[in-house]
């Protein structure tokens, strides 16, 4: 027996494997179960390997280092600056007319900042959770000398079985997946029938999307279905990994919206269009407010066409709050369906620092994971109210989100990642001092509590009534 | 990310590190992971636009002479030796056991060193005193454009008036202790750190 035919028995056997174990499964839309067995075991494992790490410090009569989940302070629970001001100086009365200004009042801004230094609610949004169980992932690993000899073994191991077995099969998989969706959507394109075409499209869809998801080995849990989105409307998520469109279009049909990409991105984006109806945008067209939203609203004024999925945070971010909802999506004035999507970082973290790694490496990153496990809510759909405007409306969708995810809910701008805070947030503080010290009468232009709610509260992370 | 923290950290460094500033073991490293977040650089020391990068410390009106409490005299880069010892002022007191350090030098965190901390936060020049200038520097920081200048130089000249009691029409740190004298500093400069 040859190396040759050795070789090509095995490759055989694979593919059949594959084929049986994954590929029907995901055409039929049928579930065997061998996931959440896989899943089971392996929290077992983490287990047992935390429970030697600790068995391993305490001999050696070191600590293992905790991470900070509970915070490294306790905080006050957030004051107004004129609460806060007051408190500092004891006194009861009301703000006087004539100035007054204690060298004490310092204080105030000194312990903000510097509990501020020490743990912010924004920095530590843009950086990957820390776990409290080890998951035999190098890269969320903080006790390194407590590892045994047993340990290391598990870990090398998994390291084999990670990279040896389930990449390879994972990016098999996904490969498949892709040419899938490029030779079908383009084949059912040439379709006469619309009708016809509908049908098919959604069909081979959702066939090709549960193939990716099983590429990724992903668990989905999917609550509320009846609340599911529908035609005519917009469906708005909290953002944490570009894997999310997956994840959601792997249980119904959505547009997408965004930007024309070159290359193998945009020969999909291409394909996907010539049966079904996504919108995407020129690089100059995107800065253009009004054609983005002309075009949002002609898409949702045909009820013909699939509900549209939009991010409103802009970006990225770690999966553990909800920040700023750009107010665009939320002018528009149609059914707004808001998801909640939260994920369970113990299996692989599924967020993507963009600041830190390139598409490529974290696609690498994400299959060889052990598993992303999610879940997903659908929530019962919200309209604008009256005398609501489109930020107030986009703050009470991301309040729910925020609710039933579990997620702090945060006024802060996604885009603080990369960006600078504006000068007004700062002004405005100045402000609201001015204030204590001068009292009501001096602030002549009232418009300022009413023109920037956001800018008080923000400074406390949390809504909070003036 | 933060998970070098603990292996570049050596047992050494953090006893020497508790023995000068009272923080526990488990303080220590979750403040070195802290440090390395905020570390972009990714070189063992913070400059000052690693500390502006933080948003609600961006939008303190006293964040820069914040940042700048951290940086000793002339120097632009804190490594994380100096960011405890800082940090230290803040803790509070009744974390300090009874009799550590009974014959050593007074603990970062008494009460005279949380005053020393906030008058340093006035006294611009370094010149261990608080002239009228100075003070109307720090008052327009916190309060922006939004007071005139004359009322701004009456409420300064009242608080030196005052604050002053050897008539040289500045405020120097044994008349800011004692105009203080009534606060609880010890409670208002003391950040409740988890162990």
């Amino acid at each position: 027996m040859t190396w040759l035919h050795f070789l090509s028995v095995s490759i055989t056997v694979w593919l059949t494997l594959l084929f049986v174990f994954t590929i029907v499964p995901a055409v039929l839309g049928v579930s065997i179960g061998i996931r959440r067995l896989y899943l089971t075991t392996l929290l077992k494992i983490f287990e047992w390997a935390t429970l030697r790490m600790e068995m391993e410090a305490k001999e050696k009569n070191q600590q293992l280092y905790k991470p900070y989940s509970s915070g490294i302070i306790v905080k006050e629970p957030p004051l107004s600056l004129q609460q806060g001001i007051q408190e500092l100086r004891g006194s009861a009365s009301c703000l006087h007319s004539e100035p007054e200004f204690e060298m004490a009042d310092i204080f105030y801004f000194c312990r903000r900042g510097v509990e501020s230094i020490v743990d912010d609610e924004v920095t530590k949004r843009f950086s990957a959770q820390e776990l409290e169980t080890w998951n035999l992932l190098t890269r969320s690993h903080y006790n390194f000398r407590h590892i045994s000899l047993r340990l290391t073994v598990l870990w090398g191991l998994g390291v084999l079985i990670r990279y040896g077995i389930l990449l390879p099969l994972r990016v098999t998989l996904a490969a498949t997946g892709i040419s899938l969706i490029l030779v079908l959507t383009t084949l059912v394109g040439f379709l006469p029938s619309r009708e016809l075409r509908f049908f098919l499209t959604e069909k081979v869809h959702v066939m090709c999307y549960r193939i990716c998801v099983r590429s990724l080995t992903a668990m989905i849990t999917y609550h509320n279905r009846e609340n599911k989105p529908k035609n005519g409307g917009i469906c708005v998520a909290n953002h944490t990994t570009p894997i999310d469109v997956i994840i959601l279009a792997n249980d119904g049909c959505y547009s997408l919206i965004g930007q024309a990409h070159r290359g193998l991105l945009g020969m999909v984006q291409r394909a996907m269009v010539k049966s079904s109806p996504h919108i995407w945008f020129d690089r100059s067209e995107v800065k253009d407010r009004h054609l983005v939203a002309k075009r949002l609203s002609d898409h949702v004024a045909d009820k013909t066409k699939q509900p549209i999925l939009i991010f409103p945070e802009g970006t990225c971010i770690n999966n553990t709050s909800v920040m700023m909802f750009k107010k665009g999506s939320f002018e528009i004035g149609c059914t707004v369906y808001p998801v909640a999507i939260k994920y369970d970082p113990l299996f692989g973290d599924a967020f993507w620092n963009s600041s830190k790694f390139g598409m490529v490496n974290y696609l690498l990153r994400m299959m060889s994971s052990w598993a992303i496990v999610c879940s997903v809510w659908y929530l019962p759909p919200m309209n604008r109210e009256e005398g609501e405007d489109a930020v107030q409306f986009a703050n009470r969708v991301k309040a729910a989100i925020a609710a039933q995810g579990g997620l702090v809910d945060l006024i802060w701008d996604g885009g603080l990642k990369r960006a600078k805070v504006k000068d007004a947030f700062k002004e405005e503080q100045q402000k609201l001092y001015s204030k204590v010290l001068v009292g009501e009468q001096e602030q002549g232009d009232n418009k300022s509590s009413e023109e920037n709610p956001e800018e008080d509260k923000s400074y406390h992370g949390s809504a909070n009534g003036q | 990310m933060g998970s070098r923290a603990s292996t570049l950290l050596r047992e050494e460094e953090i006893e020497e590190i508790k023995k000068e500033t009272g923080f526990s073991h488990s303080q220590i490293t979750r403040l070195y992971s802290r440090f390395t977040s905020l570390d972009k650089g990714e070189n063992g020391t913070l400059s000052r636009e690693d500390f502006q990068r933080i948003p609600e410390l961006a939008i303190n009106p006293l964040g820069d002479r914040i940042i700048n409490a951290f940086f000793p005299e002339g120097e632009d880069q804190v490594n994380f030796r100096g960011f405890m010892r800082t940090l230290a002022h803040f803790r509070p007191i009744e974390d300090n056991e009874k009799n550590k350090n009974a014959a050593a030098s007074e603990p970062l965190n008494s009460r005279t060193n949380k005053l020393l901390f906030a008058f340093r936060l006035y006294d611009l020049d370094r010149d261990d005193k608080i002239s009228r200038d100075e003070l109307l520097q720090v008052l327009r920081m916190m309060v922006g454009v939004n007071i005139s200048d004359e009322q701004l130089g009456s409420i300064a000249d009242r608080t030196i008036q005052e604050a002053d009691t050897n008539g040289d029409n500045s405020i120097s740190f044994n008349e800011f202790i004692k105009v203080l004298e009534k606060v609880d500093v010890e409670q208002k400069m003391s950040i409740r750190f988890l162990h």
